[in-house]
């Protein structure tokens, strides 16, 4: 009877606005249809199809375990180095101008003599100093929370390093050959860790946690901290979590247990 | 005399124009000769011919924003697709670097004194040559 109703109105429509309807209609199918993988892709570690911006409806976070970090064990320092292709052909810098993507830190506290070790590396933050004295705009949270920096606008200033409270960002004094397809880096440009934005956008995990994993000591939990059914988000909500500088109030994506 | 003189006329106009041409072979700088790519492959590119030589860079620049600050990595207009058909192995093995006359960008850009920066930053060639 409904459907009857339907047909009838449709028949006393002008042909030109019927075709409008019914184009409407289609395209609205379509957004339907386009839209459903979007959605059950981001069920699963938030894979997106390549042709889909990032959305603020995910925050990529990064938790470590200061007690699970093995003192001697350097494999996440290496695996970003072997995946972004940097501390290998910087040869004429000093050892302290060379890129540090990602330290090993051990940290003693003088009163119990209690020793810890953690990775340091860019700390994402919601509010990055960094991105706040960028003149130029090179220096940018993108909207899912990862800090980078564009290349193409940076003009070498490093004013963002001497903003940064942790230290994370890293000059390139020299010309470079050799670089990895993916991970584009040039002299007189900062740089600093991108979270593997190449991996994450493919929704794969950072090489860092890929291989904390691999070595057994599962002391990194890469995630969505806006999911709250996330592996992340979950550990987070049952044992809590410190942010490095927590009074500067940067709220970052890379949070720490431990200490 | 005037059915004469034009004949003359014309002579003097094609000697001096076989001169001049002759003059511009000698002092040329040699026309680029950027690799090759099969014709199975060159047909399938992104764009005509005539769209990419006039607008490649528009695409570039416009890729390049969408990748980076949105994260959209198709496939169409990036410069790693680019490289991965046009720059090719060479018979002995080797890939050429951006500095190379046989190089697809460098070929061009060295004639025409345009300096590509890209590759001061980017890898430059097909993924597959990545270390």
């Amino acid at each position: 009877m409904k459907d009857d109703k339907a047909r009838d109105q449709q028949a006393q429509l002008a042909p030109a606005e019927a075709a409008r309807r019914r184009f409407l209609a289609g395209v609205a199918g379509a957004a339907g249809v386009a839209l459903a993988p979007g959605v059950l892709l981001y069920g699963v570690a938030g894979a997106k199809a390549p042709d889909a911006p990032v959305t603020d409806q995910v925050r990529w976070g990064l938790l470590i375990d200061t007690t699970k970090c093995a003192t001697e064990c350097d494999a996440c320092v290496t695996a970003c180095k072997t995946e972004n292709g940097w501390g290998q052909n910087e040869v004429r810098s000093r050892p302290d101008q060379r890129a540090h993507w990602i330290r090993k830190l051990t940290v003693k506290d003088r009163s119990s003599g209690h020793v810890m070790s953690m990775p340091m590396m860019c700390q994402h933050c919601e509010t990055a100093p960094c991105a706040d004295v960028c003149p130029t705009g090179a220096s940018f949270r993108r909207i899912d929370g990862i800090v980078l920096v564009d290349k193409h606008i940076c003009i070498g200033c490093r004013y963002c390093m001497m903003a940064c409270p942790y230290k994370a960002r890293s000059f390139i004094h020299e010309n470079l050959e050799g670089q990895k397809p993916y991970a584009p880096r040039g002299k007189g440009t900062v740089e600093s860790c991108t979270l593997c934005v190449h991996r994450v956008d493919a929704g794969e995990q950072p090489a860092c946690v890929v291989a904390c994993n691999r070595d057994g000591h599962k002391a990194m939990v890469f995630g969505d901290l806006r999911d709250p059914n996330s592996e992340i988000s979950k550990v987070i909500r049952a044992r809590g979590s410190t942010q490095v500088r927590a009074d500067l109030q940067l709220n970052p994506g890379v949070q720490y247990q431990g200490f | 005399m005037k059915a004469i003189r034009l004949p003359r006329r014309f002579a003097w106009i094609v000697a001096v124009a076989l001169l001049a041409a002759a003059a511009a072979q000698a002092g040329r700088v040699p026309l680029p000769q950027p690799q090759q790519v099969p014709p199975e492959i060159a047909t399938s590119c992104v764009e005509d011919t005539d769209v990419m030589r006039h607008k490649h860079f528009e695409f570039i620049l416009h890729q390049r924003d969408e990748t980076m600050h949105w994260g959209i990595r198709t496939k169409r207009h990036s410069l790693k697709n680019c490289l991965n058909c046009h720059v090719r192995q060479r018979p002995d093995g080797s890939y050429p670097k951006h500095t190379d006359p046989d190089h697809f960008c460098n070929a061009c850009h060295e004639y025409a004194a345009v300096h590509i920066d890209c590759f001061d930053c980017h890898f430059d060639g097909p993924e597959k040559a990545a270390k």
